[in-house]
Protein backbone atom coordinates (compact mmCIF):
# COMPACT_ATOMS: atom_id res chain seq x y z
CA UNK A 1 0.00 0.00 0.00
CA UNK A 2 1.91 3.54 -1.27
CA UNK A 3 -0.75 5.87 -1.02
CA UNK A 4 -4.73 6.18 0.18
CA UNK A 5 -7.04 9.09 -0.37
CA UNK A 6 -10.81 9.57 1.05
CA UNK A 7 -13.27 12.17 1.00
CA UNK A 8 -15.47 12.50 4.33
CA UNK A 9 -18.38 10.19 4.42
CA UNK A 10 -21.70 11.75 4.45
CA UNK A 11 -24.61 13.78 3.05
CA UNK A 12 -23.80 15.85 -0.03
CA UNK A 13 -26.49 17.19 -1.54
CA UNK A 14 -24.44 19.34 -3.58
CA UNK A 15 -21.57 16.76 -4.40
CA UNK A 16 -22.14 14.40 -7.79
CA UNK A 17 -20.94 10.50 -7.90
CA UNK A 18 -17.42 11.49 -10.04
CA UNK A 19 -16.65 14.41 -8.21
CA UNK A 20 -16.35 12.67 -4.77
CA UNK A 21 -14.30 9.40 -6.76
CA UNK A 22 -11.99 11.84 -8.27
CA UNK A 23 -11.39 14.11 -4.96
CA UNK A 24 -10.14 10.61 -3.20
CA UNK A 25 -8.20 9.66 -6.27
CA UNK A 26 -5.94 12.51 -6.08
CA UNK A 27 -5.80 12.86 -2.44
CA UNK A 28 -4.07 9.29 -2.75
CA UNK A 29 -2.00 10.52 -5.64
CA UNK A 30 -0.62 13.06 -3.74
CA UNK A 31 -0.20 11.12 -0.71
CA UNK A 32 1.90 8.70 -3.33
CA UNK A 33 3.54 11.09 -5.08
CA UNK A 34 2.18 9.54 -7.95
CA UNK A 35 1.32 11.69 -11.45
CA UNK A 36 -2.01 9.92 -12.94
CA UNK A 37 0.28 8.81 -15.95
CA UNK A 38 2.00 6.47 -14.19
CA UNK A 39 -0.96 4.71 -13.01
CA UNK A 40 -0.96 1.51 -15.12
CA UNK A 41 -4.44 0.37 -14.58
CA UNK A 42 -7.90 1.64 -12.36
CA UNK A 43 -10.25 -0.55 -10.76
CA UNK A 44 -13.09 1.04 -9.55
CA UNK A 45 -15.78 -0.68 -7.14
CA UNK A 46 -19.35 0.77 -7.36
CA UNK A 47 -22.50 -1.05 -6.71
CA UNK A 48 -25.54 1.47 -8.23
CA UNK A 49 -24.19 4.10 -9.90
CA UNK A 50 -26.62 3.65 -12.22
CA UNK A 51 -29.40 3.17 -10.09
CA UNK A 52 -28.50 5.72 -7.96
CA UNK A 53 -27.46 8.46 -10.12
CA UNK A 54 -28.32 7.43 -13.97
CA UNK A 55 -24.64 7.09 -15.04
CA UNK A 56 -22.71 3.91 -16.25
CA UNK A 57 -19.78 2.99 -18.09
CA UNK A 58 -18.32 4.46 -14.09
CA UNK A 59 -14.56 3.35 -14.17
CA UNK A 60 -13.10 5.56 -17.26
CA UNK A 61 -15.90 8.02 -16.83
CA UNK A 62 -14.02 8.87 -13.24
CA UNK A 63 -10.30 8.13 -14.45
CA UNK A 64 -10.86 10.26 -17.31
CA UNK A 65 -11.72 13.35 -14.81
CA UNK A 66 -8.59 12.14 -12.73
CA UNK A 67 -5.92 12.26 -16.13
CA UNK A 68 -6.00 8.64 -16.38
CA UNK A 69 -6.53 7.61 -19.47
CA UNK A 70 -5.13 4.93 -21.90
CA UNK A 71 -4.80 1.75 -19.21
CA UNK A 72 -7.66 -0.26 -18.28
CA UNK A 73 -10.75 1.09 -16.25
CA UNK A 74 -13.12 -1.86 -15.08
CA UNK A 75 -15.98 -1.74 -12.48
CA UNK A 76 -16.35 -4.32 -10.09
CA UNK A 77 -19.72 -4.77 -8.35
CA UNK A 78 -20.25 -7.09 -5.65
CA UNK A 79 -23.03 -5.48 -3.93
CA UNK A 80 -22.02 -3.73 -0.26
CA UNK A 81 -18.20 -5.90 -1.03
CA UNK A 82 -17.75 -3.68 -4.69
CA UNK A 83 -14.32 -2.05 -3.79
CA UNK A 84 -13.58 -5.20 -1.84
CA UNK A 85 -13.77 -6.95 -4.80
CA UNK A 86 -11.48 -4.56 -6.88
CA UNK A 87 -9.12 -4.50 -4.61
CA UNK A 88 -8.90 -8.24 -4.47
CA UNK A 89 -8.57 -8.31 -8.01
CA UNK A 90 -6.38 -5.47 -8.40
CA UNK A 91 -3.82 -7.46 -5.63
CA UNK A 92 -4.23 -10.52 -7.67
CA UNK A 93 -2.86 -8.66 -11.22
CA UNK A 94 0.15 -7.44 -9.53
CA UNK A 95 1.04 -10.51 -7.51
CA UNK A 96 0.86 -11.62 -11.35
CA UNK A 97 3.19 -9.34 -12.64
CA UNK A 98 0.68 -7.49 -15.07
CA UNK A 99 1.01 -4.16 -13.28
CA UNK A 100 3.22 -1.96 -10.93
CA UNK A 101 1.24 0.56 -9.89
CA UNK A 102 -2.22 0.37 -10.04
CA UNK A 103 -4.80 2.57 -8.04
CA UNK A 104 -8.43 1.15 -6.54
CA UNK A 105 -11.06 3.38 -5.87
CA UNK A 106 -14.83 2.79 -4.14
CA UNK A 107 -17.44 4.91 -4.57
CA UNK A 108 -21.25 5.52 -3.77
CA UNK A 109 -23.45 8.65 -4.11
CA UNK A 110 -26.67 7.23 -2.62
CA UNK A 111 -28.54 10.81 -0.81
CA UNK A 112 -29.87 11.76 -3.98
CA UNK A 113 -32.74 9.78 -3.74
CA UNK A 114 -35.46 8.95 -1.10
CA UNK A 115 -35.45 6.54 1.90
CA UNK A 116 -37.61 4.15 0.19
CA UNK A 117 -36.10 4.04 -3.41
CA UNK A 118 -32.62 3.73 -1.53
CA UNK A 119 -33.88 0.63 0.08
CA UNK A 120 -35.61 -0.73 -3.23
CA UNK A 121 -32.04 -0.30 -4.98
CA UNK A 122 -30.28 -2.00 -1.97
CA UNK A 123 -32.53 -4.59 -1.95
CA UNK A 124 -31.31 -6.07 -5.81
CA UNK A 125 -28.10 -7.17 -3.44
CA UNK A 126 -30.64 -9.86 -2.68
CA UNK A 127 -32.56 -12.09 -4.28
CA UNK A 128 -35.35 -10.36 -6.14
CA UNK A 129 -36.99 -13.42 -7.41
CA UNK A 130 -37.25 -15.17 -4.03
CA UNK A 131 -36.94 -12.74 -0.93
CA UNK A 132 -37.64 -9.16 -3.05
CA UNK A 133 -40.71 -10.00 -4.17
CA UNK A 134 -41.64 -11.29 -1.06
CA UNK A 135 -40.92 -7.59 0.63
CA UNK A 136 -37.66 -7.88 1.83
CA UNK A 137 -35.65 -5.40 2.35
CA UNK A 138 -31.72 -5.38 3.97
CA UNK A 139 -32.70 -4.30 7.52
CA UNK A 140 -35.61 -7.39 7.28
CA UNK A 141 -32.50 -10.03 6.01
CA UNK A 142 -30.31 -9.05 9.04
CA UNK A 143 -33.18 -8.74 11.44
CA UNK A 144 -33.92 -12.13 10.54
CA UNK A 145 -29.89 -13.13 11.02
CA UNK A 146 -30.44 -11.45 14.25
CA UNK A 147 -33.34 -13.32 15.44
CA UNK A 148 -32.19 -16.49 14.73
CA UNK A 149 -28.69 -15.60 16.40
CA UNK A 150 -30.61 -14.84 19.69
CA UNK A 151 -32.56 -18.22 19.25
CA UNK A 152 -29.41 -20.66 18.86
CA UNK A 153 -27.14 -18.34 20.77
CA UNK A 154 -28.81 -16.40 23.39
CA UNK A 155 -27.94 -12.95 21.86
CA UNK A 156 -29.69 -10.23 23.26
CA UNK A 157 -30.60 -6.89 22.53
CA UNK A 158 -27.97 -5.52 24.99
CA UNK A 159 -25.42 -6.93 22.84
CA UNK A 160 -26.50 -5.65 19.66
CA UNK A 161 -26.96 -2.29 21.22
CA UNK A 162 -23.35 -2.38 22.70
CA UNK A 163 -21.33 -2.70 19.18
CA UNK A 164 -23.61 0.98 18.18
CA UNK A 165 -22.60 2.43 21.23
CA UNK A 166 -19.35 2.06 20.66
CA UNK A 167 -18.88 2.59 16.98
CA UNK A 168 -20.93 5.99 17.55
CA UNK A 169 -17.71 6.52 20.46
CA UNK A 170 -15.33 5.71 17.96
CA UNK A 171 -16.80 7.90 15.17
CA UNK A 172 -17.38 10.90 16.96
CA UNK A 173 -13.45 10.74 17.34
CA UNK A 174 -13.37 10.62 13.52
CA UNK A 175 -13.64 13.89 11.64
CA UNK A 176 -14.30 12.14 8.35
CA UNK A 177 -17.35 10.46 9.79
CA UNK A 178 -21.26 10.80 8.52
CA UNK A 179 -23.14 10.84 12.36
CA UNK A 180 -20.06 11.95 14.87
CA UNK A 181 -22.45 11.68 17.45
CA UNK A 182 -21.77 9.78 21.04
CA UNK A 183 -24.95 7.60 21.76
CA UNK A 184 -26.20 5.87 25.04
CA UNK A 185 -27.50 2.39 25.49
CA UNK A 186 -30.54 3.97 26.68
CA UNK A 187 -30.83 5.60 23.33
CA UNK A 188 -29.62 2.12 21.26
CA UNK A 189 -31.77 -0.25 22.87
CA UNK A 190 -35.46 2.33 22.10
CA UNK A 191 -34.98 4.03 18.58
CA UNK A 192 -37.32 3.76 15.95
CA UNK A 193 -38.42 -0.29 14.91
CA UNK A 194 -36.85 -0.18 11.39
CA UNK A 195 -37.26 -4.56 11.03
CA UNK A 196 -37.71 -5.85 14.42
CA UNK A 197 -34.94 -6.54 16.33
CA UNK A 198 -33.35 -4.08 14.44
CA UNK A 199 -33.86 -0.58 15.24
CA UNK A 200 -32.34 3.16 13.43
CA UNK A 201 -29.59 2.31 15.78
CA UNK A 202 -28.59 -1.26 14.68
CA UNK A 203 -28.12 0.00 10.71
CA UNK A 204 -25.43 1.65 9.37
CA UNK A 205 -25.75 4.51 7.42
CA UNK A 206 -26.72 5.92 3.80
CA UNK A 207 -24.17 7.75 2.83
CA UNK A 208 -22.26 9.83 0.11
CA UNK A 209 -18.52 9.45 -0.24
CA UNK A 210 -15.27 7.93 -1.79
CA UNK A 211 -11.78 6.20 -0.98
CA UNK A 212 -9.05 5.28 -3.07
CA UNK A 213 -5.72 3.50 -2.60
CA UNK A 214 -2.37 2.55 -4.62
CA UNK A 215 -0.52 -0.33 -4.52
CA UNK A 216 3.12 -1.16 -5.78
CA UNK A 217 4.71 -4.26 -6.06
CA UNK A 218 6.76 -4.27 -2.49
CA UNK A 219 10.18 -3.97 -3.89
CA UNK A 220 9.20 -0.46 -5.53
CA UNK A 221 7.49 0.52 -2.36
CA UNK A 222 10.17 2.61 -1.07
CA UNK A 223 9.81 4.83 -3.93
CA UNK A 224 6.70 6.18 -3.28
CA UNK A 225 6.96 6.01 0.67
CA UNK A 226 8.84 5.70 3.58
CA UNK A 227 5.86 4.20 5.14
CA UNK A 228 4.50 1.29 3.39
CA UNK A 229 2.17 -0.87 4.49
CA UNK A 230 2.58 -4.49 3.00
CA UNK A 231 -0.69 -6.92 1.97
CA UNK A 232 0.16 -10.12 3.49
CA UNK A 233 -3.20 -12.23 2.62
CA UNK A 234 -6.02 -11.67 1.25
CA UNK A 235 -9.32 -14.00 -0.38
CA UNK A 236 -12.05 -13.56 -1.93
CA UNK A 237 -15.23 -15.86 -1.31
CA UNK A 238 -19.07 -16.34 -2.31
CA UNK A 239 -21.77 -17.73 -1.23
CA UNK A 240 -25.59 -18.36 -2.11
CA UNK A 241 -27.70 -14.77 -2.58
CA UNK A 242 -31.00 -15.94 -1.12
CA UNK A 243 -31.20 -16.03 3.03
CA UNK A 244 -33.23 -18.83 2.42
CA UNK A 245 -30.73 -20.90 0.36
CA UNK A 246 -28.43 -20.92 3.64
CA UNK A 247 -28.06 -24.13 5.80
CA UNK A 248 -27.54 -21.66 8.69
CA UNK A 249 -27.45 -18.44 9.01
CA UNK A 250 -26.09 -17.71 12.22
CA UNK A 251 -22.34 -17.64 10.25
CA UNK A 252 -21.77 -15.97 6.91
CA UNK A 253 -19.71 -19.14 5.33
CA UNK A 254 -17.95 -16.94 3.00
CA UNK A 255 -16.55 -14.87 5.65
CA UNK A 256 -15.11 -18.04 7.73
CA UNK A 257 -13.58 -19.42 4.11
CA UNK A 258 -12.07 -15.76 3.41
CA UNK A 259 -10.43 -15.43 6.56
CA UNK A 260 -9.01 -18.74 6.95
CA UNK A 261 -7.74 -18.37 3.19
CA UNK A 262 -6.17 -14.94 4.14
CA UNK A 263 -5.06 -16.21 7.59
CA UNK A 264 -2.81 -18.85 5.67
CA UNK A 265 -1.60 -16.86 2.96
CA UNK A 266 -0.58 -14.62 5.93
CA UNK A 267 0.99 -17.23 8.27
CA UNK A 268 -0.82 -15.38 11.01
CA UNK A 269 -3.67 -17.13 13.21
CA UNK A 270 -6.44 -14.91 14.73
CA UNK A 271 -5.34 -14.65 17.93
CA UNK A 272 -2.25 -12.58 16.10
CA UNK A 273 -5.04 -9.95 14.77
CA UNK A 274 -4.65 -6.80 17.09
CA UNK A 275 -7.20 -4.38 15.21
CA UNK A 276 -9.80 -5.03 12.31
CA UNK A 277 -12.57 -3.18 10.49
CA UNK A 278 -15.46 -5.24 10.33
CA UNK A 279 -18.28 -4.90 8.15
CA UNK A 280 -21.06 -3.83 10.68
CA UNK A 281 -23.79 -2.90 7.99
CA UNK A 282 -25.57 -3.62 11.06
CA UNK A 283 -25.00 -4.30 14.42
CA UNK A 284 -25.87 -8.29 14.26
CA UNK A 285 -23.07 -8.43 11.63
CA UNK A 286 -20.30 -6.93 13.66
CA UNK A 287 -21.53 -9.70 16.11
CA UNK A 288 -20.89 -12.61 13.59
CA UNK A 289 -17.70 -11.13 12.16
CA UNK A 290 -15.61 -11.58 15.40
CA UNK A 291 -16.99 -15.22 15.23
CA UNK A 292 -16.42 -16.22 11.85
CA UNK A 293 -13.11 -14.47 11.85
CA UNK A 294 -12.38 -16.77 14.56
CA UNK A 295 -11.80 -14.37 17.64
CA UNK A 296 -13.83 -15.63 19.71
CA UNK A 297 -16.13 -19.19 19.78
CA UNK A 298 -19.56 -19.30 17.70
CA UNK A 299 -21.87 -17.40 19.88
CA UNK A 300 -19.78 -15.76 21.96
CA UNK A 301 -19.59 -12.27 19.67
CA UNK A 302 -22.77 -10.74 21.47
CA UNK A 303 -21.07 -10.86 25.07
CA UNK A 304 -17.26 -10.14 23.62
CA UNK A 305 -19.14 -6.49 22.32
CA UNK A 306 -20.78 -6.14 25.61
CA UNK A 307 -17.99 -6.66 27.52
CA UNK A 308 -15.68 -3.65 26.32
CA UNK A 309 -13.21 -6.73 24.46
CA UNK A 310 -13.38 -4.67 20.83
CA UNK A 311 -13.21 -0.88 22.55
CA UNK A 312 -10.54 1.77 21.30
CA UNK A 313 -9.25 0.34 24.67
CA UNK A 314 -10.13 -3.16 24.79
CA UNK A 315 -7.48 -5.96 23.75
CA UNK A 316 -9.19 -6.54 19.98
CA UNK A 317 -10.46 -3.08 19.14
CA UNK A 318 -13.09 -3.17 16.14
CA UNK A 319 -14.00 -0.45 13.93
CA UNK A 320 -11.32 2.80 15.48
CA UNK A 321 -13.28 4.60 12.49
CA UNK A 322 -16.51 4.11 13.91
CA UNK A 323 -17.60 1.51 10.89
CA UNK A 324 -20.34 1.49 8.37
CA UNK A 325 -22.65 2.73 11.72
CA UNK A 326 -21.18 5.81 12.39
CA UNK A 327 -18.48 6.52 9.38
CA UNK A 328 -21.22 5.61 7.15
CA UNK A 329 -21.97 3.01 4.48
CA UNK A 330 -21.69 4.75 1.10
CA UNK A 331 -21.69 0.83 -0.20
CA UNK A 332 -19.16 1.02 -2.90
CA UNK A 333 -16.86 3.05 -1.54
CA UNK A 334 -16.79 0.67 1.98
CA UNK A 335 -14.34 -1.78 1.39
CA UNK A 336 -11.50 0.49 0.00
CA UNK A 337 -12.52 2.81 2.90
CA UNK A 338 -11.98 -0.17 5.64
CA UNK A 339 -8.46 -0.99 3.79
CA UNK A 340 -8.09 3.04 4.10
CA UNK A 341 -8.55 3.00 7.75
CA UNK A 342 -6.11 0.47 8.75
CA UNK A 343 -3.62 2.23 6.89
CA UNK A 344 -4.73 5.34 9.15
CA UNK A 345 -4.07 3.24 12.25
CA UNK A 346 -0.46 1.57 11.00
CA UNK A 347 0.80 5.25 10.30
CA UNK A 348 -0.09 5.99 13.59
CA UNK A 349 -2.46 9.03 11.90
CA UNK A 350 -5.54 7.86 13.61
CA UNK A 351 -5.16 11.47 16.26
CA UNK A 352 -7.72 10.55 18.96
CA UNK A 353 -8.68 7.30 18.33
CA UNK A 354 -5.37 6.01 17.89
CA UNK A 355 -4.52 2.55 19.20
CA UNK A 356 -1.29 1.39 20.67
CA UNK A 357 -1.04 -1.97 19.15
CA UNK A 358 -0.93 -1.06 15.12
CA UNK A 359 1.58 -3.40 13.44
CA UNK A 360 -0.94 -6.25 12.61
CA UNK A 361 -4.74 -5.44 11.25
CA UNK A 362 -7.05 -6.86 9.26
CA UNK A 363 -10.43 -5.81 7.12
CA UNK A 364 -13.57 -8.09 6.20
CA UNK A 365 -15.84 -6.42 3.51
CA UNK A 366 -19.19 -7.94 3.14
CA UNK A 367 -21.46 -8.05 0.13
CA UNK A 368 -25.43 -8.77 0.06
CA UNK A 369 -26.24 -10.94 2.99
CA UNK A 370 -23.14 -13.00 2.76
CA UNK A 371 -22.92 -13.67 -0.93
CA UNK A 372 -19.53 -12.12 -1.39
CA UNK A 373 -16.58 -11.73 1.28
CA UNK A 374 -13.24 -10.35 0.95
CA UNK A 375 -10.42 -10.48 3.99
CA UNK A 376 -7.62 -8.80 3.73
CA UNK A 377 -4.67 -8.57 6.01
CA UNK A 378 -2.11 -5.72 6.14
CA UNK A 379 0.73 -5.03 8.27
CA UNK A 380 3.98 -3.48 8.95
CA UNK A 381 5.60 -5.95 10.52
CA UNK B 1 -47.36 -21.37 -7.66
CA UNK B 2 -48.25 -25.37 -6.56
CA UNK B 3 -48.74 -25.51 -2.51
CA UNK B 4 -45.76 -25.73 -0.60
CA UNK B 5 -47.08 -27.90 2.24
CA UNK B 6 -46.97 -27.23 6.11
CA UNK B 7 -43.67 -26.15 8.02
CA UNK B 8 -41.99 -24.77 10.86
CA UNK B 9 -41.43 -20.98 11.36
CA UNK B 10 -36.86 -20.91 10.55
CA UNK B 11 -36.92 -17.22 11.57
CA UNK B 12 -39.12 -13.91 11.19
CA UNK B 13 -38.73 -9.93 11.50
CA UNK B 14 -41.72 -7.19 11.55
CA UNK B 15 -40.79 -4.79 9.15
CA UNK B 16 -41.35 -0.94 9.89
CA UNK B 17 -39.14 0.74 6.73
CA UNK B 18 -40.68 -1.26 4.06
CA UNK B 19 -39.33 -0.71 0.17
CA UNK B 20 -41.43 1.64 -2.01
CA UNK B 21 -43.93 -0.62 -3.50
CA UNK B 22 -44.72 -1.88 0.13
CA UNK B 23 -45.05 1.00 1.74
CA UNK B 24 -48.71 0.66 2.19
CA UNK B 25 -48.12 -2.86 3.82
CA UNK B 26 -46.40 -1.78 6.39
CA UNK B 27 -45.56 -3.11 9.39
CA UNK B 28 -45.99 -6.88 7.66
CA UNK B 29 -44.35 -10.10 8.89
CA UNK B 30 -41.55 -11.35 6.83
CA UNK B 31 -40.53 -15.16 7.33
CA UNK B 32 -38.25 -17.74 6.32
CA UNK B 33 -40.68 -21.28 6.75
CA UNK B 34 -39.06 -24.71 6.79
CA UNK B 35 -41.00 -26.75 4.95
CA UNK B 36 -41.63 -30.63 5.32
CA UNK B 37 -40.22 -31.05 2.40
CA UNK B 38 -36.64 -29.54 4.35
CA UNK B 39 -37.01 -26.40 1.84
CA UNK B 40 -36.77 -23.38 3.16
CA UNK B 41 -38.63 -20.44 1.52
CA UNK B 42 -39.42 -16.90 2.03
CA UNK B 43 -42.78 -15.86 2.67
CA UNK B 44 -45.06 -13.20 4.39
CA UNK B 45 -47.86 -14.35 7.20
CA UNK B 46 -51.69 -13.21 6.98
CA UNK B 47 -53.24 -12.89 10.67
CA UNK B 48 -51.25 -13.72 14.08
CA UNK B 49 -47.94 -12.59 14.39
CA UNK B 50 -45.70 -16.30 14.63
CA UNK B 51 -42.46 -16.71 16.16
CA UNK B 52 -39.35 -19.31 15.68
CA UNK B 53 -40.69 -22.91 16.18
CA UNK B 54 -44.35 -22.09 15.30
CA UNK B 55 -45.99 -24.44 13.05
CA UNK B 56 -47.50 -22.72 9.70
CA UNK B 57 -49.92 -23.68 6.60
CA UNK B 58 -49.72 -22.03 3.23
CA UNK B 59 -52.37 -20.08 2.99
CA UNK B 60 -52.32 -18.67 -0.29
CA UNK B 61 -50.22 -16.83 -3.24
CA UNK B 62 -50.93 -13.29 -3.73
CA UNK B 63 -48.79 -12.09 -7.08
CA UNK B 64 -46.18 -15.08 -6.46
CA UNK B 65 -45.68 -14.26 -2.84
CA UNK B 66 -46.36 -16.92 -0.61
CA UNK B 67 -48.80 -16.25 2.53
CA UNK B 68 -48.58 -18.49 5.72
CA UNK B 69 -51.02 -19.03 8.07
CA UNK B 70 -49.92 -19.87 11.99
CA UNK B 71 -51.32 -23.77 12.21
Amino acid sequence: MIGIGKTAFGAFPDRDLRSLAVEAGQKCMQDANVSPSKVEAFYLGNFAGPSFVGQNHLAPYIAGAMGITGVPCTRFEAACASSGSAFFHAVSAVGAGLYDLVMIGGVEKMTSQPTPVVTEILAGAGDMGGEGRAGATFPALFAMIARRHMYQYGTTREHLAAVAVKNHANGAKNPQAHMRKVITMEQALNGKPIAEPLTVYDCSLISDGAAAVLIAPLERAAEFTGKPVKILGIAQTSDHVALDEKDDITTFRAVTAAGQKAYKMAGVTPQDIQFAEVHDCFTIAEIIATEDLGFVKKGDGGPYALQGCTALTGPRPINTSGGLKSKGHPVGATGVGQICDLVIQMRGEAGERQIERHSLGLAQNLGGSGATAVVTILGTI
Amino acid sequence: MTNPGPGVIYTETLIHAAPQQFVADAPYQLVIVTLDSGRRLTARMIGDRVQIGDAVDFAEDRGGIPFFRKH
